[in-house]
Parts: C-alpha cells; sequence; structure tokens
C-alpha cells in the first residue's frame, strides 16, 4: 500500500556552497561535549561529576521527568566541565576524550529474535531512545506511549543538506538492522518515506518490512512532517514517532556491533567554506578541525545544522546530536545604505520569493545569503506569502497568530497537533514582517504540552 | 556610506539620555537610509530580502503612472473649465501649462497627505515607544489619488487625521486596522464636506470660480451625469403611465376629453423635454476610448485605467498584488454590470458593461484598494469571495442607489468590515475537515 505524494508548495532556497560528494577523515581534537540544550524539554539530572572517567556509552545524564530516558556519552575520557547558563541551566557537559575509546559492551543483539519490550528497554539502557522523537510537540518520544506509525524520511530537502542516499551507500546492513529495531516499537506501519525526484539509493530501496511511500516536490518535501499529513495524518489523541535515516544506521549499528558507537558523516557546507566536503566524525565533537584554514575571512555564522532550524554555534563549538551538517554563512551585523544594498536597490543579488527583486530573473543563481534579518520586526501585514511554502491543510499565519495569544481551542482545531517548528522554518524565512515563527510555533506547542498532554 | 552612517550616528539620542523618547523618529529616518545591523537570533538563520519598505516601496512605484497622469489630466480639465481648450479631441495641446498647472495643484496634496499623516504616525511612535511602521507610506499616496483636485488642503489635513488616528491608530497601528485608512480618508470627506465634495463644482480644478461655464462642460463627471438620468427616466414612467390612466378616463368620460386632453398634452411635453436632458447627458458620456486613456474628469489618479493597468502589472508581476483580489473583484463588477445591463430600466442600467468598469473609481479601486492585505480577507478562498461580493456591491450601490454617483468606496469599506467573517468560515470548514478526519477514523 505504498503512497506517491506529490505537493505543489514549497521552495528550494539555492545557496552556495554545497558538499563535493566525498568523504575525508580528519583528526578530531579531544573535546567533546553532550549539550542538554540539544534535547527540548529535557531536564538534565546529572550523574556524572568534573573528574569521573567514562566509557563510550557510559550514562551522563537522565531526564529528571522521564528517569528511564538516558544519555550517554559518545566517548570513553574524563568529564571535564559542566559549563551552566543563566539559572544554572546546564548547557554542556565537556569531555575530554582518551586517544583509544573504549566502549561500555551492550552485547550485539539480534532485533529479528526480540521480543518488543526486551527491544524498547534495549534502547532506553543503551541510550539509543533520545534518537526516537514524536509527535506532536516534536520533542523526545515517551516510552509509554502507542504510537500509530513510526515515520522515517529517506532525504533531507532542506538547503545545502547532505545527501542521505551518499552517507548510507554501504551502510545497507545497519540500516535494515535499524528498521528491524523500530519496527518493534509500534503496532502499526514503519513508512520510509523516498524523494521521487531523485533515484534513491538501493540502501533505501531494498528496505523490508515497512511500507515505502515516494514524494514529489520542494523543501519541505523531505520533511518528515510534510510526509505524515500528507500519507497518515495525526488526529487529536493519535502519536507518531519519527526517527532520522543516518540515526536508524547509527541504532542498527550499535545493535550489531554492541557498542555505543557514534560515529557519523557529516556535511561541511555554506558559502563561507572555502572546501566543502562531507568528514566522518562523532556527535558532540568539536567542529573547528573541519573549520581550521578552510573558511573565508570575514564574520561567519557556524550552524550546527541547516540554515533553518540548525544551532547557532561558536567556531569551536560541539556538533549537535542530531545535527547531519555543519553549515558556515556569513555575518550580516553591518548596516547596509538602501540605495545600494538596502530596500531601494535593484536586487540583482538579493533573494526573494517575491519578485520584488530583479533577482528572480535568475531562478537558478546560487545564492549567497547572510544572517542579516533584512528589516525590522512589524505587525502580520502581507498574507498569502506562507501558504505559498507550506504545504498543509493549514492555515500557517492563522495557527501562528493562536500560539501567539495562546489560545489552546483555536491551536487545537487549526491543527496543532501536527506540526513541528521546523516545518514553519519557510515561512519564518518568507515572512515580509520578520516574525520568528519557528519561536512561536514552539512556545505554542509548550502551552500544548503543560496544559493538554 | 560610511560617512553618512556616522552622521546619523551623531544624531542617535541615547537611550537613557534626555532625548531617549525621540529614539523611534531617529530610528525611523536611519532605517530608510540603512538596513539595520540586525541579524538573526532564534530559527532560521537566513531571511528573505524583502520587507515591509520594500513591499511598500513597489506599490508606490506602482502608483508613479496614476500620479503624473493625473496632475497632466488635472491640468487639462482645469484648461477645458476656464474655455482655453477643447474638452476633447485635442488633448495633447497646451502640454507644457497643462502639466505645469497640473504639478502646482496636485503636488501640494501630496506634500499636505504624506506630511500630515507621517506627523501623525511619529506622534504615536513616540508616544507608544514603538517603531515607526511603513503603511502609511502608501496611504499618503493612496489618498491624493483618490480625492478632487480641488479638495480644500485643510479639509485633507483633517481627514488625513482621522484616517490614521481613528482608522488605524486606535487599533493598533500598521496591521491592525479593519478598515482601509484610504478609504477612511475619502470617506470622511465625502460624508463630512459633501457640498464640498461631490456635485458639478469640485471635478474640474477651478471650475467653481468660472462664470460662464462653456458649451457642453458641466463641470459634472460622467457618472454624475448619468446618475441624473435615473431619475427623469423614472419621472418619464410615471408620466407615461398617467397618460395611460388619462386615455382611459378619456373614452370613459367624454364629456370631459379636452380637460384630460390638456392634461396628457402637458405630460407629453415633460416627456419630451425629459428627454431632451437625458440624450443630453448620455451624449456627455466621455467615449470608450477617452474613459479607457483616462481623459474624463474625476478624482486625481483614479481616471486612466492604463494607468492603473501599469501598476497592476507591477503589483502582480512583483507578487505585492493578489491577483485573486483583483481578478474576483473585477468578475464581481462585470457580472453585476451585465446583470443590471439585461435589466435596464434606465440609461445607467443600461451603460455598456465593460463601459461600466471602465468609468470612475473601480478599476483603481480594484488594483490598489481592494488588494490592501490587511482589510482584505487574508485566505485564499476567503479573497474570492471577498472580491467577488465586493465587486458586486460596488456596482450595485453605483448604479442602483439615488444618493451617491459612485459605490465602490462605499462597497469597498463595507466589505473590508465583512472580511474577518468571511474568514471565520472559510477557517471553520479547515477545522471540519479535521474534525471529520477523525471522525471517519474512529466510526
Amino acid at each position: 500500500m505504498s503512497k506517491t505524494v506529490k505537493i505543489r508548495k514549497g521552495l528550494d532556497i539555492k545557496l552556495k556552497g554545497e558538499a563535493e560528494k566525498v568523504i575525508n577523515a580528519i583528526d578530531l581534537t579531544n573535546n567533546f561535549a553532550i549539550k542538554p540544550t540539544d534535547f527540548h524539554g529535557v531536564m538534565p539530572k546529572m550523574v556524572v561529576k568534573p573528574g569521573d572517567k567514562v566509557s563510550a556509552g557510559d550514562v551522563i545524564f537522565f531526564n529528571k521527568y522521564q528517569e528511564e530516558i538516558k544519555f550517554c556519552s559518545p566517548v570513553s575520557g574524563e568529564i571535564s566541565e559542566i559549563v551552566r547558563g543563566a539559572k544554572r541551566r546546564i548547557l554542556e557537559v565537556r569531555i575530554t576524550a582518551d586517544t583509544e575509546l573504549k566502549y561500555t559492551s551492550l552485547g550485539a543483539k539480534d532485533p529479528n529474535s526480540m521480543s518488543s519490550d526486551d527491544v524498547k528497554s534495549h534502547l532506553l539502557s543503551s541510550g539509543l531512545w533520545p534518537f526516537v522523537k514524536m509527535r506532536p510537540l516534536d520533542v523526545i518520544a515517551n516510552p509509554n506511549d502507542q504510537p500509530k506509525a513510526i515515520f522515517v524520511s529517506a532525504f533531507d530537502s532542506s538547503p545545502l543538506a547532505p545527501d542521505y542516499d551518499f552517507i548510507l551507500h554501504g551502510e545497507k546492513e545497519n540500516f535494515q538492522t535499524g528498521l528491524d529495531v523500530i519496527k518493534h516499537l509500534t503496532s502499526g506501519k514503519v513508512h520510509l518515506t523516498l524523494n521521487n525526484s531523485a533515484s534513491p539509493d538501493e540502501v533505501f530501496k531494498s528496505a523490508t518490512g515497512v511500507q515505502i511511500n515516494h514524494i514529489n516536490g520542494m523543501h519541505p518535501a523531505g520533511n518528515v512532517g510534510t510526509q505524515i499529513h500528507h500519507i497518515d495524518p495525526i488526529n487529536k489523541g493519535e502519536i507518531v514517532w519519527t526517527l532520522n535515516a543516518i540515526d536508524v544506521a547509527i541504532i542498527g549499528k550499535v545493535f550489531k556491533t554492541g557498542r555505543f558507537d557514534m560515529t557519523r558523516v557529516i556535511a561541511i557546507a555554506g558559502s563561507e567554506v572555502k572546501a566543502p566536503k562531507y568528514y566522518k566524525t562523532i556527535i558532540g565533537a568539536q567542529v573547528s578541525p573541519f573549520l581550521k584554514n578552510n573558511l573565508e575571512t570575514g564574520d561567519v555564522r557556524v550552524i550546527s545544522g541547516n540554515v533553518l532550524t540548525g544551532d547557532k554555534i561558536e567556531e569551536d563549538g560541539k556538533l549537535g546530536f542530531y545535527s547531519n551538517q555543519i553549515t558556515v554563512i556569513p555575518e550580516g551585523n553591518n548596516p547596509r545604505f538602501s540605495f545600494t544594498e538596502g530596500w531601494m536597490e535593484p536586487g540583482f543579488k538579493k533573494f526573494s520569493v517575491s519578485r520584488s527583486y530583479f533577482s528572480w530573473l535568475m531562478p537558478n543563481k546560487k545564492h549567497v545569503i547572510d544572517t542579516n534579518s533584512n528589516g525590522e520586526e512589524r505587525a502580520f501585514v502581507v498574507t498569502g506569502e506562507m501558504e505559498k511554502v507550506f504545504p498543509f491543510d493549514i492555515y500557517p499565519m492563522h495557527l501562528t497568530k493562536a500560539c501567539m495569544y495562546n489560545d489552546l481551542d483555536e491551536m487545537e482545531n487549526l491543527g496543532i497537533y501536527e506540526v513541528a517548528p521546523e516545518d514553519f522554518a519557510l515561512c519564518e524565512f518568507v515572512c515580509t514582517s520578520k516574525i520568528n515563527v519557528q519561536s512561536v510555533i514552539r512556545e505554542g506547542l509548550d502551552e500544548v504540552q503543560r496544559e493538554i498532554m | 556610506m560610511k560617512s553618512i552612517e556616522k552622521l546619523m550616528r551623531k544624531f542617535e539620542p541615547d537611550h537613557d539620555g534626555k532625548w531617549a523618547k525621540m529614539h523611534p523618529v531617529w530610528d525611523g529616518f536611519y532605517t530608510i537610509l540603512f538596513t539595520p545591523p540586525l541579524t538573526t537570533q532564534k530559527g532560521a538563520h537566513i531571511r528573505d530580502g524583502v520587507d515591509l519598505k520594500r513591499t511598500m516601496m513597489m506599490v508606490i512605484v506602482a502608483l508613479i503612472p496614476c500620479l503624473l497622469f493625473g496632475m497632466y489630466n488635472t491640468g487639462h480639465w482645469h484648461y477645458v473649465a476656464t474655455g482655453d481648450a477643447p474638452a476633447y479631441g485635442a488633448y495633447f495641446d497646451m502640454f507644457g501649462a497643462k502639466l505645469w498647472f497640473g504639478i502646482l495643484k496636485v503636488l501640494p496634496i501630496v506634500i499636505v497627505s504624506y506630511g500630515v499623516g507621517l506627523g501623525v504616525e511619529f506622534f504615536f511612535a513616540v508616544k507608544d515607544q514603538h517603531s515607526v511602521a511603513e503603511g502609511f507610506l502608501v496611504s499618503g499616496m493612496l489618498i491624493p489619488l483618490i480625492v478632487p483636485a480641488d479638495v480644500p488642503l485643510w479639509m485633507l489635513a483633517v481627514a488625513v487625521i482621522f484616517a490614521v488616528v481613528i482608522g488605524k491608530e486606535v487599533f493598533g497601528g500598521t496591521g491592525m486596522n479593519i478598515v482601509n485608512v484610504a478609504l477612511t480618508a475619502r470617506a470622511f470627506l465625502f460624508f463630512g464636506y459633501p457640498t464640498k465634495m461631490s456635485g458639478n463644482d469640485v471635478w474640474m480644478s477651478g471650475i467653481a470660480n468660472v462664470e460662464n461655464r462653456p458649451d457642453g462642460v458641466s463641470g459634472a463627471t460622467a457618472l454624475g451625469d448619468l446618475a441624473n438620468t435615473v431619475s427623469l427616466s423614472s419621472e418619464n414612467r410615471t408620466a407615461k403611465e398617467s397618460i395611460l390612466s388619462l386615455k382611459e378616463k378619456i373614452t370613459d368620460m367624454p364629456d370631459l376629453a379636452s380637460m384630460f386632453q390638456t392634461k396628457i398634452e402637458g405630460l407629453e411635453k415633460v416627456i419630451a423635454e425629459n428627454e431632451a436632458v437625458i440624450s443630453q447627458k448620455v451624449a456627455a458620456v466621455p467615449s470608450m476610448m477617452d474613459s479607457l486613456m483616462g481623459m474624463i474628469p474625476g478624482s486625481i489618479g483614479e481616471t486612466s485605467v492604463i494607468a492603473i493597468g501599469l501598476g497592476a502589472l507591477i503589483l502582480l508581476g512583483t507578487g505585492i498584488g493578489s491577483w485573486r483580489l483583483m481578478f474576483s473583484f473585477l468578475l464581481g463588477g462585470l457580472v453585476m454590470a451585465f446583470t443590471l445591463n439585461a435589466t435596464a430600466i434606465n440609461p445607467f442600467m443600461g451603460l455598456d458593461p465593460i463601459h461600466q468598469l471602465v468609468l470612475g473609481g473601480f478599476a483603481f479601486g480594484a488594483v490598489f484598494m481592494i488588494t490592501d492585505p490587511v482589510t482584505a480577507a487574508q485566505t485564499n478562498t476567503g479573497k474570492y469571495i471577498y472580491g467577488f461580493l465586493a465587486g458586486l456591491f460596488a456596482i450595485l450601490v453605483r448604479v442602483l442607489n439615488p444618493a451617491f454617483p459612485e459605490g465602490v468606496m462605499m462597497a469597498i469599506l463595507f466589505f473590508n468590515i465583512l472580511a474577518p467573517l468571511i474568514d471565520h468560515y472559510v477557517i471553520q470548514a479547515n477545522v471540519k475537515r479535521r474534525l471529520k478526519r477523525l471522525k471517519t477514523k474512529t466510526a
């Protein structure tokens, strides 16, 4: 019962600096970190303290509100520092890694010969559970829920996104094992959605035990939220779990090898990277080795993740838990004269969805876009622009407004259960009034979690 | 650029200094000259190049053809009124003089509109300590284009203040208003000073001071002339009915035949006189071509469909004006014009439907008024319904009401108020779809 979906709405932002399909190996520094801020809604309860020795796979902290969800160290070494921010919130747990990594033995497992409960408890105890996220709310899944389906997207359509076909090429067994693992988590189907506008790798095409769907269209076609909405939409009271395809392969690898091996291949991309390529690294690794002598001059912003949904990190910051890419774009922190490079210019270089700048004459041009917001925040004025990039049967502006004034009934009616902040990333990008739509939606979801769920 | 930046920074008021309250004013000017060095902090790291200033600027660019043509047209009709130029035929004679007169007449209106309106905006920005929003950049240009050239400047100033304060600021400023600001100003003028804003003395600049109007120049607009024929036509209809009943009476009472006969003759004379006036008025309606080009009297910027069409091309080309609204408004107008034409009982209803849309403010309303995103319906489906009904009512009000010769302003203001209701039902339909999905699932 495979489904083929075609979406007409959306937007592919063409940016300069796509990663060349070469995997480079590079020596990582021994600085690693696990960032509790990567896990929305998790209140970390520390298990270790500075000076403790840990092996890869040892628990670092767990969620205070849900103690069975554990977060483990990706490397072996010594806890060097716990960095705290305002109100003593834990921002980073820093680990100085050993040169030779030691792994806590988890034991190799075969998911096909395990019961569902065993799989679940193994995922929880081994620290793999944080890879499983849930809709609604877009937070780490609650292991006590019964999801009606699990969705995995086989591609990332966001700007400068890493090519999953390339990264997972040759990881067929790990990926299939991962799918066999997550099959146990639901009584419903596991949906794997492939990109119909390209030819997907064998890894995905030959996946078994899942329903393979196809989707056609521009970004956000690769967002799992879009796929859920068109394949099996979430109604009130229903829960769907989602995983990233690359994380599925990581889960498969851990099950097969019995080691908490958090190695992943990431793309270093963006207009400010001299030689954008793929690199092999470990979750939580310091990103400076990839960027050293590899950046253009000038102020840059380093993003763990893509330009639409990623997190800002420093040049010596650490790779986020879920990130498959590091993007580097110019900072736009200088004032621009409006007649030469502002709102009065003809705009051959300025990218805009509206055709009010002449750059629309060159639809295939790859742009360099900096972090300037290109204007100040205003009340909503322009209508209809969000709808053009939002392939849901949901009114994005009205839902955003409902979140702004915290009307739970209206949020529910307008479809808050089906969306995650990342689904609104393009709305935020196109918004003429420069409203931070993703944070508004996140606050709305938090409100829903507090009051309803 | 650096030096201008430096100069601007020199005047920046300290946030805790003596002039701290004036910071929004400085900010307003600074952001006109420079895109501020604001970077994204949350969410998407890159943002679209367009902002509200750019959006508003594109609308102003789209209004420029109307403004230029309006200036020239103002000059033209001034010289027609004074008898120095023929109304039709030699439109481009005395080009320099007409243009110069138009500039002298229209420029002060534009300056007063912007000066007063932005003054109010800055006042509220300082009072509430928020940044100056760009909404009035467009309203300030729309207002001069929808008033007659002879509007006294003080009236205009009062109307602008009313529109910005009552029409917009009381609701929270740009983006929050319920009715279109420019149309609020126009409605204020219309209802506040009806004698100055309608009739035969305002549409040709300076005509009020001309004692002996040239032959065939009454000073009325085409719609004014046509509206006049409505009452004359209905008078004729009653007269014809009385003649019929009188004729019956003649057969009933032959004794009084001569008395009835004189009455009939009297009525017939009235009918003939009325018919003469009607045909004179109908003949005075400018030809389709003249109306299309805009060489007709009317409000400053509303006359030329060609100039408005250029504006429409810019708005649609840049994607800033909603084609859904423009299209459905035109469609609504056409449907009503054809309906009235098919059931015509007077020359106004009988006017060619296309000609009906070309005259008056309909085209201007379709391109610049109905497309105001804040006051229009916000959902795509809602836009079709809103535009269609507003177009329908614009022509309905224009032709069938006895009091005003134009209905576009009324219809759009009316539907501005109904737009949230239309959206409400469109969104409820979406909500119901979602609930239904849940029900079919559980059933």
